[in-house]
């Protein structure tokens, strides 16, 4: 067993990170640290998993979230895909190993996977909106979020996802509020198979080493971790038993990338900012961001496109 | 379960079957998972959808449901025709070499004795022989074809993997591979774990499916050890408790039981329960039941349950058939012979079979309470809900009343889990409104019934009047105070019986342990098995230690287990006849010459020889019991029987239809359906996301999986043109509901005795309360019969058909 | 439950009380608000914990439930969050789906909060007092009772049974109050008594 953290602290305590702790911030720049933090990581071992939901509805509760009472369509994930409320959610795929002939019920819970080079960071226009702490968490502050939708696009795994009613992107903290007072997430916490642990990411690795090494003694030849290196490896990692194939799980991207688009996007924001932007592109385009994009249309993609064309000095 | 939770970390291998941990029991299954990383164990699941459980296991077998016993006695069979037998342990620790009489005998699927009028036996044939010194004759050399162990062989050879394949619709190969797996535990060093639930007891056959199982375990030497048992994970978070108290038509706290009519006074109850030893020397720890029935009746009646009146034995209710379980309670409420109905906490018209049934029989009552702190469809059975409850408010002259009731956040007091541990809780909130605690109601209705006999008498008000009432605040019983009553208490000062003169309890003080009940009135208990949950030390429920030396798994020191904190039942059986662990490496006790002693609180008297004295010492055999002599209604062995709505005709006893000895009431047999009219199998169960109906009420819960559906396979959807998410309507010879459809691989037709078996899951959760979307659920198609033993209703078999609806559903 | 050194390195100084925000303790006070704000403050600092047991399956998984007011001191409690308990063997903190909405079943919009009753042929229930309701109901049971009841039976056997009103007890109240609830239900010569055992 992974050890418990110990029962949450009713006590006021200091949080063990805060602002200084910064390492990216949208748009804008932040000083450099005066130290670095113990990089955390939260391991999702598919292998484990028991797709009970736990973790959504921990989830949930922990972040005073309501999600609606849905249909059935016929399948097991409910909601039908993460919402601004649903940080996270379980995908059921059944597949059936060719060379064993055995279905596998393959289970994987889906979200924010805290990349070491996050995408929706890179591609989001507003200052502050979306931080990145030296522990590796990538979080969005909702106060300084414009609702532009940037981030979904920016991010290689289809992540955030921006609310019909308040305008602003949302989606996994990793739990930042627990983590400042030594506890982990509320999902991990919740699991009841321990399909989810947390704590620094280099004993996460070898946590997964161990679990890697059980599960090629049972037959699963290809069992491996998934820490993508094409975001420079991700603070939620998965223990997968067909590491080769990480498409067959919901379609987990087998080598994510940031989109070159936000890669130049990133010059531009990091440097103009919001209010160079918005001078750029013309009342037009800043009103569909205030009244509430909630998806990136092919228009703004060309609006990015035009703006890091034209953007002079950025990269 | 004979182990607990945390044992199950001890085991090599785990075999869920007859339920379905991962789903039903999410954090209970974690030690599932902590057995694989400890000691590499491996998990079969048999089932026959491909569940949570399932994605999870190393190895997955499909069995068509209602075919467990001829798939573990066929199992049974393979241990004995490749010796895989642990054999000093069976030898020594059952009764296989036990003889049995010479009319005993099994036939055409029915053992000697049936009356088919009767739907009974006369069980007089299924005994041993007696030898003339009183004791069991036995063959210690298993050479007499009358021992138990030979009739066994004889009993199971039928089974054969090919008989397994044709029954069960289990790929022989799939099959051997479990069985070369099971079979690998007969090893002393190896154990596994039985995990099941309802999966197993909801069927005709439910109590043998279990006993299969149990005899499984016992040819293995996996009982008492630590990693090994028989862990029923129970359902409710204190069914176990209230089984213990014996919340049951039949039962007195501490599995005693209710007098029958024909036992006319105490002598003549008293002569069946005397539990004479079967062998030398053997324990027969039942012998003590005077000590703990008198000791019931004191905390019932206090003084008035005196040796002279037969400590108030005419006080309890003679019972003229052999129990009112709530099938038969609906039967009789349904022939207009119930008048009136108190349900604490219970939703009868969703949990109890043949829905239609439920509400005909409702409405025939004058008058319905209900107590619970969530709004249940049972308390609105009379409201109209449309599709979802067709009902004419006006044609239905039941008086309801529904009294709201505290939730378990809002009241102190003890649960015993699965494992036996009896565990302490706080409230910490504050009821809503009106609602108050369950002790509180009664003690309300108690006073005013009592006010009532008081002022206009009536029959025999004495029972009610003079009911042992000690509580400071008799209008507000407190928790402690009824825990410290059922803990038991010494009225007089109690001896000790090798030295008269030597006082063991003083008078008016908390007993320690049940050793110190009497059977002379001068001790008080509410229920003998939970003696020493609360002593003079104080509220042993509520102890919160949570060391474990040798990471061993026992946490002796967290809360009470039943009986006596012990956390193993039989745990005698761990060790040989020498006493030393079968297994050094997971001792729980050994003999150290002169007493028993370890980690756990021995199963045996701490001074009993282990050559000497057997480890059941709850059986006056002193062993476990392979043939069960006249325990079961339906047979000293399991069998396998069709469940009543099948697919197949029997292929062992094709004349047999459903359980011979199952009771069947008389209008529910014209209710069974046939495989012409309705062709699939269906099974009900409850998802993960799910507890029940409460969770309908639980917004999250129902936002998991919101909406009603069945689960078919794609050939199935295929074959009937069904479309993943489409609407179907199910219908069995009951009724009907309309659901989604759920189309999976997970459901595979199965090939049983030459035809395909198409399967359809039926899961429960949907009514009319609450914020989940309105639905029906499986009870509107289930038949109205129960387990010949326990009448537990036969859920998880049955006959639907199921078709297509193309027309939207509002 | 030992912990791996790391990770207590990592996670060291949790619990420590400490006055003041936790960011004027690391010297940032003069950051925006904005820039505060976004690790939201911790939400069951204040709270008071109580010690419970899942009220769902027979797991029993240890619970802590953390409220707005005090029990204990005679105060008004809200429940405002439920979480495992870590120390329990069994669960160690863990929690299943509906485990971890237990918050939910707790303040449910379809909690009962008032005695109601619904009367012969009646198409709604109405509110009726506590007192009025155990009243009827005493009624209702004792002149069932004083009509049905079998004192003997046609042998002349003492049997002293009601068999004409039953009653189904709960599986999820706690020991203390199914002993209670036998006492009244046995004293009164109910045969029909029953749980949920089979279903």
């Amino acid at each position: 067993m992974y050890p418990p953290l110990p029962n949450p602290s009713v006590q006021p305590s200091a949080m063990q990170y805060g602002q200084e702790d910064l390492v990216r911030r949208s748009a804008s720049t932040v000083p450099t640290p005066p130290r670095q933090l113990t990089p955390v990581a939260k391991l999702i071992d598919v292998s484990k998993c028991i797709g009970c939901k736990a973790c959504q509805v921990a989830c949930l509760e922990w972040n005073d979230m309501r999600e609606e009472v849905g249909v059935n369509t016929g399948v097991y994930e409910n909601p039908h895909d993460l919402t601004p409320a649903s940080f996270t959610l379980m995908r059921f795929t059944e597949w059936e190993n060719g060379e064993t002939g055995n279905l596998e019920w393959l289970i994987r819970k889906d979200g924010c996977m805290h990349c070491g080079d996050p995408g929706c960071l890179k591609a989001c226009p507003a200052p502050g909106a979306i931080v990145q702490y030296s522990n590796g968490i990538v979080d969005f502050v909702k106060e300084n979020c414009i609702g532009c939708g940037y981030c979904v696009k920016g991010c290689p795994f289809n992540i955030p996802r921006i609310s019909k009613v308040d305008h602003k992107a949302y989606k996994c903290t990793l739990c930042s509020d627990r983590v400042a007072v030594g506890q982990g997430p509320a999902c991990a916490k919740a699991c009841p198979t321990q399909a989810i642990v947390f704590g620094p990411k280099e004993d996460m690795i070898q946590h997964a080493n161990a679990r890697i090494e059980d599960l090629k003694s049972r037959g699963f030849q290809n069992a491996g971790l998934y820490d993508p290196p094409g975001v420079g490896g991700t603070h939620v990692m998965y223990v997968l038993h067909h590491a080769d194939k990480p498409e067959i799980y919901a379609d987990l991207p087998k080598d994510p990338k940031i989109s070159p688009v936000v890669e130049l996007w990133k010059g531009l924001t990091k440097y103009a900012g919001l209010t160079a932007i918005a001078s750029f592109v013309g009342i037009g385009f800043l009103h569909h961001i205030v009244s509430g994009a909630n998806r990136v249309s092919a228009e703004d993609e060309r609006n990015a496109k035009r703006l890091t064309e034209n953007q002079p000095g950025g990269g | 379960m004979t182990n607990s939770w945390t044992d199950i970390k001890n085991t090599d291998l785990v075999i869920i079957m007859g339920g379905n941990a991962a789903e039903a029991h999410p954090c209970g299954f974690k030690w599932v998972t902590e057995a694989k990383a400890n000691r590499g164990a491996k998990l079969i699941v048999v089932d026959p959808r491909f569940t949570r459980s399932a994605s999870v296991a190393d190895f997955y077998a499909p069995i068509r449901q209602g075919t467990d016993i001829a798939f573990i006695l066929g199992l049974i069979n393979y241990c004995i025709q490749n010796d895989k037998v642990h054999w000093d342990y069976v030898k020594a620790f059952t009764n296989a070499t036990y003889l049995v009489k010479d009319g005993f005998s099994f036939k055409d699927g029915l053992f000697s004795g049936y009356d088919e009028s009767k739907r009974e036996y006369d069980k007089s044939s299924w005994d041993y022989q007696i030898g003339e010194d009183g004791f069991v004759m036995v063959d210690d050399t298993l050479s007499n074809p009358r021992c138990v162990w030979n009739l066994l062989k004889e009993h199971v050879s039928v089974y054969t993997p090919e008989m397994v394949e044709r029954i069960c619709g289990t790929p022989k190969d799939k099959y051997l591979k479990v069985a070369e797996m099971v079979a690998e535990t007969s090893s002393p060093t190896k154990t596994m774990t039985s995990m099941y639930a309802l999966g197993w007891t909801q069927h005709s056959k439910g109590s043998q499916n279990i006993r299969s199982m149990a005899m499984l375990q016992l040819i293995l030497g996996n009982i008492g050890m630590r990693g090994g048992g028989m862990n029923a994970l129970r359902g409710h978070s204190n069914i176990q408790g209230l089984t213990d108290i014996g919340l049951m038509s039949n039962l007195i706290p501490g599995y005693l039981t209710i007098p029958t009519q024909k036992e006319v006074d105490f002598a003549t109850y008293m002569s069946t329960r005397g539990f004479k030893p079967l062998r030398p020397d053997q324990m027969s720890y039942w012998q003590n039941y005077k000590k703990f029935f008198v000791s019931f009746q004191k905390s019932m009646w206090g003084d008035e349950a005196q040796p002279w009146n037969d400590f108030a034995y005419d006080w309890l209710p003679k019972l003229d058939v052999p129990a009112y379980d709530v099938l038969r309670a609906f039967e009789l409420m349904h022939q207009g012979k119930m008048n009136g109905y108190v349900c604490q906490g219970f939703n009868p018209l969703l949990s109890f079979p043949n829905r239609k049934k439920c509400t005909d029989a409702l409405s025939k009552l004058k008058f319905l309470v209900t107590m619970d702190p969530l709004d249940t469809e049972t308390a609105r059975f009379w409201e109209n809900h449309g599709e979802y409850n067709d009902v004419d408010p006006s044609q239905i002259q039941t008086e309801v009343i529904q009294l709201p009731s505290t939730c378990f956040a809002e009241d102190d007091g003890s649960l015993v889990n699965s494992g036996r541990w009896l565990q302490w809780h706080w409230a910490g909130g504050t009821p809503p409104g009106e609602a108050q605690r369950d002790t509180w109601i009664m003690a309300q209705i108690w006073k005013r019934l009592k006010a009532l006999y008081e002022k206009e008498d009536g029959p025999l008000p004495d029972p009610i009047l003079k009911v042992r009432w000690p509580y400071a605040d008799p209008d507000d019983p407190k928790a402690d105070e009824i825990a410290r009553e059922i803990n038991g208490y010494a009225i007089e000062a109690v001896y000790d019986p090798t030295d008269p003169t030597k006082v063991l309890v003083e008078k008016g003080k908390q007993l320690a342990s049940f050793g110190q009940l009497r059977d002379d009135g001068t001790t008080s208990c509410g229920c003998w098995i939970y003696t020493g949950c609360f002593t003079e030390d104080g509220n042993n429920m509520a102890r919160r230690d949570n060391s474990d030396p040798d990471e061993a798994g026992f946490y002796s020191k967290w809360a009470f287990s039943w009986p006596a904190n012990r956390r193993i039942l039989y745990n005698r059986a761990s060790a040989d006849m020498n006493g030393q662990p079968w297994d050094p490496s997971r001792k729980v006790i050994a003999w150290n010459g002169t007493k028993w002693e370890g980690y756990d609180v021995p199963d045996i008297a701490p001074t009993a020889k282990p050559d000497v004295v057997g480890p059941f010492i709850m059986n006056p055999e002193g062993t476990a019991r392979l043939f069960t002599r006249t325990m079961m209604k339906d047979g000293p062995f399991p069998a396998h029987y069709e469940p009543f709505e099948s697919p197949i005709a029997n292929p062992v006893a094709p004349n047999v239809k459903g359980n011979p000895a199952a009771r069947v009431f008389e209008g529910d047999m014209a209710q069974f359906g046939e495989a012409e009219k309705f062709p699939y199998a269906a099974t009900s169960y409850r998802l993960t996301e799910h507890f029940h109906f409460w969770t309908k009420h639980v917004q999250p819960n129902a936002v998991m999986q919101p909406e009603f559906f069945v689960e078919i396979s794609e050939q199935l959807a295929e074959e009937k043109g069904i479309k993943q998410g489409g609407w179907v309507k199910v219908m069995s010879n009951r009724g009907e509901v309309k659901a989604k459809a759920v189309v999976t691989k997970r459901i595979k037709p199965l090939q049983c005795d030459g035809k395909t078996v198409h399967i359809v899951g039926v899961p429960l959760h949907w009514g009319f309360t609450g914020v989940a979307k309105k639905g029906l659920g499986p009870n509107t198609l289930t038949p109205f019969v129960g387990d010949a033993n326990i009448e537990t209703p036969e859920y998880k078999a049955f006959l639907v058909d199921i078709a297509p609806l193309t027309e939207p559903v509002s | 439950m030992n912990m791996e050194l790391s990770r207590r390195t990592l996670l060291k100084g949790a619990g420590v009380g400490l006055a003041g925000t936790a960011l004027g303790a690391f010297g940032f006070g003069g950051i925006e608000a904005a820039y505060a704000d976004a690790i939201r403050a911790f939400k069951l600092v204040g709270t008071t914990e109580t010690r419970n047991t899942c009220p769902y399956c027979s797991v029993a998984c240890g619970v802590i439930m953390y409220s707005k007011g005090d029990l204990t001191k005679g105060e008004k409690a809200e429940i405002t969050h439920i979480e495992g308990d870590v120390d329990h063997p069994t669960n160690r903190g863990t929690l299943c789906p509906k485990g971890a909405a237990l918050l939910d079943f707790v303040k449910s919009e379809t909690r009962l909060t008032k005695p109601r009753i619904r009367k012969p042929g009646a198409d709604k229930f109405e509110d009726i007092s506590w007192n009025d309701a155990l009243d009827r109901i005493a009624r209702l049971m004792k002149d069932d009772r004083d009509a049905n009841f079998e004192a003997q039976n046609q042998d002349g056997v003492t049997v002293n049974r009601w068999k004409t009103t039953g009653f189904l007890a709960a599986s999820a109240s706690t020991n203390e109050t199914a002993f209670l609830t036998y006492k009244v239900v046995r004293s009164t010569g109910i045969l029909a008594f029953d749980n949920q055992a089979r279903v």
